[in-house]
């Protein structure tokens, strides 16, 4: 028998998403990451956009999975317990060849059944949104675009197919595939947390591979077909402002889309900050997500977007994110030819975040076709509630301190996360073990002083809770220890206590 | 929510709202709440343990620690209670029998969330230091680049080196502060690096910090790019032009583990804007007026979240005459409605003076020496007996002293001597302690001495173990190094 019916590779929002819904069935399934979290890839930085599905060619998967997964989203926000709002987008037209290009996305929206979609004339455009560009034209308003936290959206669907017995393999880096009798060898190196010299090669098999790399999906695809698949990371960098200046434009503001992607776009995030990017750059390095000075500068030049007077003096942090670009032109999602039971759902780009609820399902119905599996009785849709303290009333937060004195317990004095939220986060499965973990699960160290003051209240936590040392905690895994040792050290030598 | 209705309460029991409680209580006004939301009281001065502050206060110069402990044990013998590990969530006017209360909002381990009502509050949250972000350095994001601050929290409190190979960025005093910290706990720190053309900290910090330690400080350079994907690796560092913009050419690469920033500081006005008090852009605190009173009647603020001050003596100073304001408001609370807020002009003489001292650091090039015709040579030195930093000029003629200026007091002068001939320093550090909750407690060289014995005295500190109880000033190692001087706590230890 094989070790799985299905492993997944990569567990981003797209590997997350189809775990999670083939855990409906009675499959034995895993996830193979090469991180020590889910969601480090492209999950981990994008615009945290919901799009409304305008702007893909109609008739394409980008299009109708949009769409999709843009309608399922509500419902499973409110299952998993992550915040969703649908704070509407626009299309600013800058010039006149914008509003010709206006019309059409609003004809090309309908064609992909977007609904509510309107053309606004400058005046109702600068009414609802006054930090317009002074350009502005007109707008195509969308009231389904939406905005959600993509590192919650990751760890909660990942977290809601381990609930349902999806076993999830972090630091277990796929080296190579063989095709075997009715399945597939999958060979491994498994990393181990701390120390090098304890990784490991390791060997599994399953009937079914799905391909949910990411920007790496073209290795494993080609490993198995002359069909060749090449994905290239397009990057994006991004500045994010305080939440000071998270309320200078009330929807996503986006430029009339180019070749290269939907352009610098403006947005409150779900958080309350202000996102300002991305940049599209094509890389050869998969790991390439640094940011550039031209990047930067791109981003904060003005005019770059289509909101004026953007208080970049706000910004608190910049980062980098790669998308993975295909060259097909559109998802590449299905069985490879050739090879049976081999499952892609690669170049996963921009809608990919809305689009993953739709892909998992899509996914989950190729499977479910090939292995006919019973359904899984035991099949839980929600997730036990995280306890957000700043969005209880305050009888609530009351009760909670009650029971936990934890959770009077600030800890992130920017985002007002208080200890007992940040236990949570590593007591749940596939909990945080990193500060980056605790990070993107709860917004600690997100804020305007970006850890400077709650690093080491959140280090001891984890210390405390998991039993690592305080040398050993890393930011984002081996490598990135945050402390060099303790003081008082002589070269090579402990202190003696 | 409680019925009692307080008086004042001080949000923040670091020097300001310490400061500010003694002087509610001196002016006659009892019924006062400190929320502070550590584990102790003393805010950022407790991990301060550097020398150099409370000349002015005190008339004799103290560490961080001893600084807070005096204000600490005078709100201990006057009974002004307090709250710890408190935060303040939320502060809001409300009208109640026709007059306007403050509700304020705060949650602890031990109090859980309470709801409390006071006549007034005074803002007293001190500053937080500028994040990367804020500087939008290219590179990945790894590891190892921290704020000076937390660097200094790392090593002064918890007793953890966050690096070995250290640039950094900026030289506000944190920033310098922690280079000579770092480098005393074995770290080598490259460079300061310094966008502007002169530096943002005190001339005796410099003096004292990077100096003696032969650390090099870069003005007019940046850091332009970071490497390293999981640790930093190294800085790419540049020279800007007039405009602050580095000049293609002048990039090198300095390898390090470590970037510590110390590129400026904020006032934490969270809960000041929340509560849509007037803000002013200049000095990123609120607009108050000249009882530093805020746009919302009965709340006043005073300290660095005011405006950033260079000395805590000033923060004090203030605090003193914030708590004099609100005491005069309590006493009138009864006769006047004060509304739920008032205009105020953000353009006073004040808030333009607190502005000004934000904009305008003063710029040295220290330690300058002229070559006299006579042969004597004359150095040009900045004191390093207190903040006020006089430029000292020193001149030697066959290694005896013929004449000492600029000096305005006669330590400047004894300073001055001692510099050309023999230099001492008194040195502060941390030892571990047994049998406390707290892994190390801060100390320092009862006097100063000699500048050659300073690598020995680190040395010799490695080797301590003090064991709690320690007290302030408890020897921890007598006769250091050999130069007669004892080590002597700075902090307690229970």
């Amino acid at each position: 028998m094989k070790d799985y019916d299905v492993i997944i590779i990569g567990a981003g929002v797209t590997g997350s998403a189809i775990a999670r819904e083939l855990s409906r069935y009675q499959l034995r399934i895993a996830v193979f990451d090469k991180n020590s979290d889910v969601g480090e890839g492209t999950s981990k930085a994008n615009s945290g956009i919901v799009h409304a599905g305008f702007d893909a060619k109609p008739g394409s998967l980008k299009a109708k999975l949009n769409v999709q997964g843009s309608e399922m989203m509500p419902k499973l926000a409110e299952d998993l317990g992550i915040p969703f709002m649908r704070n509407g987008s626009m299309v600013v037209a800058l010039s006149d060849e914008d509003v010709a290009h206006m019309n059409e996305l609003k004809q090309r929206g309908e064609e992909n059944g977007v609904k509510g979609l309107r053309i606004l004339s400058r005046e109702e455009a600068l009414e609802m949104e006054p930090n317009l560009s002074d350009d502005t034209k007109g707008a195509l308003f969308a009231p389904t675009g939406g905005i959600i936290c993509p590192f919650r959206l990751t760890n909660a669907m990942a977290e809601s197919a381990c609930v349902n017995g999806v076993k999830f393999h972090l630091l277990t880096e796929v080296t190579n595939i063989t095709r075997e009798e009715d399945g597939y060898r999958i060979d491994a190196m498994q990393k181990d947390e701390f120390d090098e010299a304890k990784d490991h090669t390791v060997s599994y098999t399953a009937t079914c591979i799905v391909n949910a790399a990411g920007v790496y999906a073209d290795i494993f695809h080609n490993m198995m077909t002359d069909d060749k698949l090449t994905i290239t990371p397009r990057k994006g960098e991004y500045c994010l402002l305080d939440v000071t200046a998270g309320k200078h434009v009330g929807r996503t503001i986006f430029r009339m889309p180019s070749a290269m992607g939907k352009g610098i776009l403006v947005s409150p995030t779900i958080h309350g900050n202000l996102l300002v990017g991305p940049t599209a750059t094509d890389l050869e390095d998969k790991e390439g997500n640094f940011t550039t000075k031209e990047g930067l500068d791109t981003v904060n030049r003005p005019g770059a977007s289509a909101v004026k007077d953007l208080p970049m003096r706000e910004v608190i942090t910049s980062f980098a994110g790669l998308r993975p670009h295909g060259d097909k032109g559109d998802f590449v999602i299905g069985e490879i030819e050739g090879a049976p039971n081999f499952i892609d759902a690669a170049a996963i780009e921009s809608p990919g975040l809305t689009a993953s609820p739709a892909i998992g399902v899509m996914v989950a119905d190729i499977i479910k076709e090939k292995l006919s599996p019973e359904e899984n009785p035991d099949f839980v849709p929600t997730l036990e509630p995280f306890s957000y303290m700043k969005l209880l009333p305050v009888e609530k937060q009351q009760q909670l301190i009650a029971k936990d004195p934890a959770y009077g317990n600030i800890i992130c004095r920017c985002a007002s996360i208080s200890e007992g939220e940040i236990l949570e986060t590593i007591r749940r499965p596939l909990g945080a073990r990193t500060l980056d973990g605790v990070k993107r699960r709860t917004g600690a160290n997100m804020g305007r002083c970006q850890g400077g003051f709650c690093y080491p209240k959140v280090m001891e936590i984890l210390s405390r809770e998991l039993g690592i040392p305080m040398d050993k905690i890393t930011k984002k895994g081996r490598g990135s220890e945050i402390l060099t040792g303790k003081i008082k050290q002589q070269e090579g030598q402990d202190h003696a206590e | 929510m409680q019925n009692k209705i307080y008086d004042a309460i001080i949000v923040g029991g670091g020097p300001a709202g310490l400061a500010a409680a003694l002087s509610l209580k001196e002016n006659g006004i009892t019924d006062v709440l400190i929320l502070e939301r550590d584990k102790e009281l003393g805010g950022i001065l407790n991990q301060c343990i550097h020398n150099g502050f409370g000349l002015h206060t005190f008339n004799e110069e103290l560490t961080g620690p001893e600084y807070a402990a005096r204000y600490i044990q005078m709100v201990l013998t006057e009974k002004i209670p307090y709250q710890l590990e408190t935060m303040v969530m939320n502060i809001e006017p409300v009208e109640e029998n026709g007059t306007v209360i403050k509700v304020v909002t705060a949650t602890s381990t031990e109090y859980g969330m309470q709801l409390l009502k006071t006549k007034s509050v005074i803002l007293s949250m001190g500053c937080r230091e500028k994040p990367r972000g804020a500087l939008n350095i290219p590179g990945y994001r790894p590891a190892g680049i921290y704020s000076a601050g937390t660097a200094q929290k790392f090593v002064n409190i918890d007793g953890f080196m966050p690096g070995r190979e250290v640039v950094i960025l900026g030289s506000g005093d944190i920033g310098l502060i922690m280079a000579r910290r770092m480098t005393l706990e074995g770290a080598k720190v490259k460079l300061v690096a310094e966008i502007m053309p002169y530096s943002g900290g005190l001339k005796r910090n410099i003096v004292q910090c990077l100096d003696d330690f032969g650390i090099p400080l870069l003005l007019s350079h940046t850091v332009v790019e970071i490497k390293g994907k999981t640790r930093v690796e190294g800085v790419v560092i540049a020279k800007v032009d007039e405009n602050f913009r580095p000049i293609p050419g002048t990039e090198q690469e300095i390898s390090c583990d470590t970037l510590l920033l110390s590129v400026g500081l904020i006032p934490e006005n969270e809960l000041s804007r929340n509560m849509g008090l007037a803000m002013s852009p200049a000095t990123r605190g609120a607009v108050v007026d000249d009882d530093l009173q805020t746009s919302c009647p009965g709340v006043f603020a005073c300290g660095n979240v005011l405006h950033v001050h260079d000395l805590v003596d000033h923060v004090s100073e203030e605090a003193v005459e914030a708590g004099k304001h609100a005491a005069d408001y309590i006493k009138g609370f009864a006769a006047s409605d004060p509304g739920l807020t008032h205009d105020l002009d953000p353009d006073t003489a004040l808030m333009k003076k607190f502005a000004a001292r934000n904009a305008t650091r003063n710029g040295v090039n220290p330690n300058e020496t002229i070559e006299n015709a006579d042969g004597s040579k004359t150095f040009v030195l900045p004191c390093i007996n207190c903040p006020a930093g006089c430029i000292v000029n020193v001149t030697v003629k066959d290694g005896q002293v013929t004449e000492v200026s600029g000096n305005k007091c006669p330590r400047g002068e004894t300073y001055a001597r001692n510099e050309v001939t023999a230099p001492v320093r008194i040195v502060t550090s941390n030892v571990y302690v047994s049998g406390s909750d707290k892994p190390v407690v801060s100390v320092k060289t009862a006097e100063p001495i000699p500048k050659g014995s300073i690598d020995a005295c680190v040395e010799a500190l490695k080797n301590v173990t003090a064991k709690a109880p320690v007290k302030i000033g408890d020897v921890v190692l007598a006769n250091v190094a050999g130069t007669g001087i004892d080590v002597i706590a700075t902090a307690n230890a229970e």
